[in-house]
């Protein structure tokens, strides 16, 4: 199937949906690549190095669309400026749309895309489910942001995010306050904290206290009881006690901190207010915010989409398009997303996709299928993944081998003294002193061979297979018997034996010669 | 010659023996001893032949030495480093045969002159020197076949095969009596040879593949217990002397792969692992497992730092052990910190791996045992798990319901990332679904290991 990837053609968009990389792991596929002549500009991606990955460029937009099977897009379609049409006039019965798509703040595209009888798959409604992480754009485009916004932070605010000491004096460490500890707050997180800041970091979900804790930030913890956490691993609305409590530590930590990023979202609802006015103004001056909710209406009262605005002297940042402020990175992970889901989509790799509607990630990402809306999916059983425990290590494993000694050890050696003073009473002197060059022999050989590397046990073996062929003197000295058949016994016995120690001296050494130190 | 050097020699020659095993605690060591091995086993031979004199009849037996000769070099020169464990079990079937044939030539030649106890108690050195013997020629081969591939690696499980082995016993034990108390006691030994034939048949038929390690050690111990009745037999001390020492060696090798596996030694020999009726699958996992390309692999192993191989029987099949050894080579020339990880029952006998990796040229001061490193994954960047399963498999620490529950085993989990290859998703010879291949911080390398590693390789040579 031809898969085609058109120019983005939202405003200030810079991302593309797929990468020179991501072309050639398709085409192993058995997919074909078609891609809009200058598609990845934006993203630093040439038409040459798509091209040479192997993928077709296309000058006309409308071309490229109707030759696909499957279109590729990062935003949801809209009016196509250069052509003067949506591009959703552009898309047909029998193709397979994927891109972002937002269906709950969208119904109206929804039901245009479901008018024109193809199959439509939102890479925002991939169920969060474990084996659908690889697809999931969501934490892909989230994790970009974070780190985007403590780099926007950055270039607002007019210190040192690390603390130093110049000869100039002493310069102290920014402080920063990540609220929402998800995929966004973690990588601002790590962000921050690599830039050097002292980084607090507030969630409702205590459970993320120890992710939190692991990248070396504090976790500032509410002296309240209330599980924040929701289906899909995203926070759900909290009681007014606890937003109470909540604000209050936010003031608190509003004076003192030089950076805020909030990143508080709950799944359908706008984004919850946690930064009021008095909080802005508790601030020192110079302060940054950056709020990540800004599409949502943001989680500062004065928050501007799309925009960086100074109010009460904090600058205060409401970009919606972090991810897009990364577009060779975000195009990248969001590339994969997608060759992830289409991998999945085409088990057998013969290039064709099928759209699984009893697969739970499929299911969950398909909103139009030929023609008819199917969104919202049924909710999946399974939640969000549990931290995994199978690695933790269960108490020391009970060995088998019991140890030796004690009272059962003492009552068999007794048995085993009494046994061989019975025997002596009976057996011949001769037999006796064997007994005793056998038992003795046998502790020496357990004790040299305690001493054997284990590196070295496949010689071992071979080198006792070598000595154990003295049997051979058993033999040869049976040859001279009168029996004839005594002597043919004895001759296959020392023909065996010699292959015996002759094959097993030899193999050895072939074996020990190889067991070198460093290179030669 | 008088009976006094001879005494004296065989004792020098016993010495050596024990140097020879010495000598095996460390490689550098470890060539100086099989040397001395060599000479003790001249010295023995060779006083052996003077010691009878005229009586020699080199005519026969130089010829028969050096045809046996010729063909032992042979073999052992043809033979590829990943076939040791077939050749191994060969040889033990030689001296378990060897043990046989020298118990009955004793028998027939009847010319010691015993009367009594004495000759009682030498009918029964023969007896259980041929007893022995055969158990261990007719195990060898069946452990050969197994090995070679020739018979199917599964376990053969005859219904109550556990009353068969108590009826063989009995019967050997009651053809024993019959033999020492007859004067002609031939056809008894004769039964009873056959019955010990076919105990070590089944015997080695109910043992599964993964299992070898512990068989072939067995029956290294066996051979060493054949030569040691032998030497009773024949009223020999420096055959009972190497009799001693390699049947103890067997048997501690028997213990350590039994220890590994945290199985009791005689549960492996009864036979059947995972299949009796009280072992129930346990959890089985579902989920994603994560893939990744030969390139993406090589892609993570350019950007770490420490790097561990951990190589399992999958790495003798596909005789990739060369090109795992240049990929070890290619990382230690970007500075990057590459070692080995050898379980004790990788592979199919002990120390399989590490000869392995020792044919590919690979340092052995590089390659460690898994007490030595298991506390070492936790700061390893990039684990690299070439056919390996049941050995890094955490459900034998983490479920005590698991049917390997309590085998130490590689905690390859705790580094950052585990590539593992793997020709699919079938689960490893004790029939446990492995919750690591579906860790997220596992990514799965399909394929032929051979393949997969040498794009890996050429992907890193670039």
């Amino acid at each position: 199937m031809k898969i085609g990837i058109p120019s983005e053609v939202h405003g200030n968009e810079r991302r593309v949906a797929i990468t020179p990389d991501v072309v050639e792991q398709l085409i192993k596929l058995g997919f074909e690549i078609a891609i809009e002549s200058g598609a990845g500009e934006k993203a630093s991606f040439s038409d040459t190095s798509f091209s040479s990955a192997g993928a077709q460029i296309v000058a006309d937009t409308r071309s490229l669309w109707e030759g696909a099977d499957i279109i590729l897009k990062v935003r949801a379609p809209e009016r196509h400026p250069g052509l003067g049409l949506h591009e959703v006039e552009l898309f047909g019965k029998g193709q397979t749309l994927i891109c972002f798509l937002w269906p709950a703040q969208n119904e109206g595209l929804i039901k245009m895309l479901s008018e024109t009888g193809g199959s439509v798959l939102a890479m925002d409604c991939i169920p969060r489910i474990s084996r659908a992480q690889k697809m999931d754009a969501l934490s892909s485009m989230a994790n970009i942001a974070g780190y985007r916004a403590i780099i926007e932070a950055a270039g607002q605010f007019g210190r040192f995010f690390t603390g130093q000491i110049t000869a100039a004096g002493k310069v102290p460490p920014a402080k920063v306050l990540v609220i929402g500890a998800g995929v966004a707050g973690l990588a601002a997180i790590g962000s921050a904290k690599s830039l050097g800041a002292i980084v607090r970091a507030f969630d409702t979900r205590p459970e993320v206290k120890e992710q939190v804790e692991s990248m070396n930030a504090e976790f500032l913890l509410l002296e309240f009881e209330e599980d924040g956490s929701g289906s899909g691993g995203y926070a759900k609305t909290m009681s007014p006690e606890f937003i109470k409590a909540e604000m209050e530590l936010f003031a608190e930590q509003a004076k003192e901190v030089d950076i805020i990023v909030t990143t508080a979202l709950i799944p359908g609802k706008p984004a919850p207010k946690l930064i009021t006015v008095d909080m802005v103004k508790s601030m020192k001056a110079g302060s940054v915010i950056v709020d990540l909710a800004a599409e949502q209406g943001g989680n500062c009262e004065l928050t501007s989409p799309d925009e960086i605005v100074v109010k009460e002297e904090v600058t205060i940042i409401g970009y919606t398009d972090l991810p897009s402020r990364l577009p060779a990175q975000a195009s990248q992970l969001y590339g994969t997303n997608l060759k992830h889901l289409l991998s999945e989509m085409c088990p057998d790799h013969d290039g064709r996709i099928s759209v699984d509607m009893e697969d739970d990630a499929i299911r969950g990402a398909t909103v139009v299928h030929a023609g008819e809306v199917t969104w919202p999916a049924p909710p999946i059983a399974t939640a969000a993944p549990t931290p995994k425990k199978s690695a933790e290590r269960s108490p020391e494993p009970t060995p088998v081998a019991k140890e030796g000694g004690g009272f059962g050890g003492m009552v068999g050696f007794g048995l085993v003294g009494v046994g061989l003073l019975l025997l002596a009473r009976v057996a011949p002197p001769d037999f006796m002193s064997h007994l005793t060059v056998f038992v003795l022999a046998c502790f020496v050989g357990y004790q040299v061979v305690w001493n054997v590397t284990p590196a070295l046990h496949t010689p071992l073996m071979s080198v006792t297979n070598a000595i154990s062929g003295i049997i051979v003197i058993g033999a040869i000295l049976q040859i001279p018997s009168g029996n004839s058949l005594v002597a043919f016994l004895a001759s296959i016995a020392v023909l065996i034996a010699t292959i015996n120690i002759a094959g097993g001296f030899y193999v050895t050494q072939r074996m020990l010669r190889m067991f070198q130190k460093g290179k030669n | 010659m008088s009976s006094g050097i001879v005494t004296g020699s065989y004792i020098i020659a016993a010495v050596l023996f024990i140097f020879s095993l010495g000598g095996l605690s460390h490689p550098r060591t470890a060539r100086r001893g099989n040397f001395y091995g060599m000479v003790g086993m001249g010295i023995a031979i060779a006083v052996t032949i003077l010691l009878l004199g005229e009586s020699a009849n080199l005519k026969l037996l130089a010829p028969v030495m050096l045809i046996g000769a010729l063909i032992g070099l042979t073999v052992a020169y043809r033979v590829q480093m990943t076939e040791m464990p077939e050749l191994v079990a060969v040889l033990h079937s030689f001296v378990g045969m060897a043990a046989v044939l020298i118990g009955f030539a004793t028998y027939l030649d009847g010319s010691d002159g015993y009367v009594g106890v004495a000759k009682v108690i030498h009918e029964v050195e023969i007896y259980i020197g041929v007893l022995i013997g055969a158990v261990t020629f007719s195990g060898s081969v069946i452990a050969f076949g197994k090995l070679k591939g020739i018979i199917s690696g599964k376990p053969l499980l005859l219904p109550a095969r556990h009353w068969i082995n108590l009826g063989l016993g009995i019967a050997s034990v009651f053809l024993g009596v019959e033999f020492v108390s007859t004067t002609d006691g031939m056809s008894s030994l004769l039964i009873m040879t056959a019955i010990a034939l076919l105990f070590g048949v089944h015997m080695v038929m109910a043992i599964g593949g993964a299992d070898m390690p512990v068989v072939v050690s067995m029956l290294n111990s066996y051979s060493g217990w054949a030569a040691a009745a032998t030497g009773f037999m024949l009223s020999n001390d420096l055959l009972i002397v190497t009799g001693a020492l390699v049947g103890s060696s067997g048997a501690i090798l028997s213990y350590i792969m039994c220890r590994a596996m945290n199985r009791n030694f005689i549960s492996v020999i009864a036979g059947g692992f995972g299949t009796g009726s009280s072992s129930v699958s346990s959890a089985t996992y579902d989920g994603e497992v994560n893939e990744i390309l030969s390139n993406e692999t090589a892609d993570i192993l350019r950007e770490a730092g420490r790097v561990i191989i951990v190589p399992g029987y999958g790495m003798a099949v596909a005789q990739a052990q060369n090109t795992v050894s240049e990929i070890s080579n290619i990382l230690n020339d970007t500075k990057k910190d590459v070692r080995f990880a050898i379980h004790p029952v990788a592979g199919r006998m002990p120390g399989h791996m590490n000869v392995l990796l020792a044919e590919a040229r690979v340092s052995y001061d590089v390659v460690f045992e898994m007490d030595e490193i298991n506390g070492e994954f936790t700061d390893t960047d990039v684990v690299l798990v070439v056919g390996a399963n049941d050995i890094v498999n955490p459900s034998a620490l983490s479920e005590p319901e698991s049917p390997i529950a309590g085998m130490p085993v590689l905690e390859v989990w705790n580094a950052a990332t585990v590539v593992v290859l793997k020709r699919g998703m079938a689960s490893g010879y004790a029939g446990v679904d492995n919750p690591l291949f579906f860790n997220e911080n596992t990514r799965m390398l399909f394929g032929d290991a051979k393949q997969s590693l040498d794009s890996i390789l050429s992907e890193l040579s670039r």
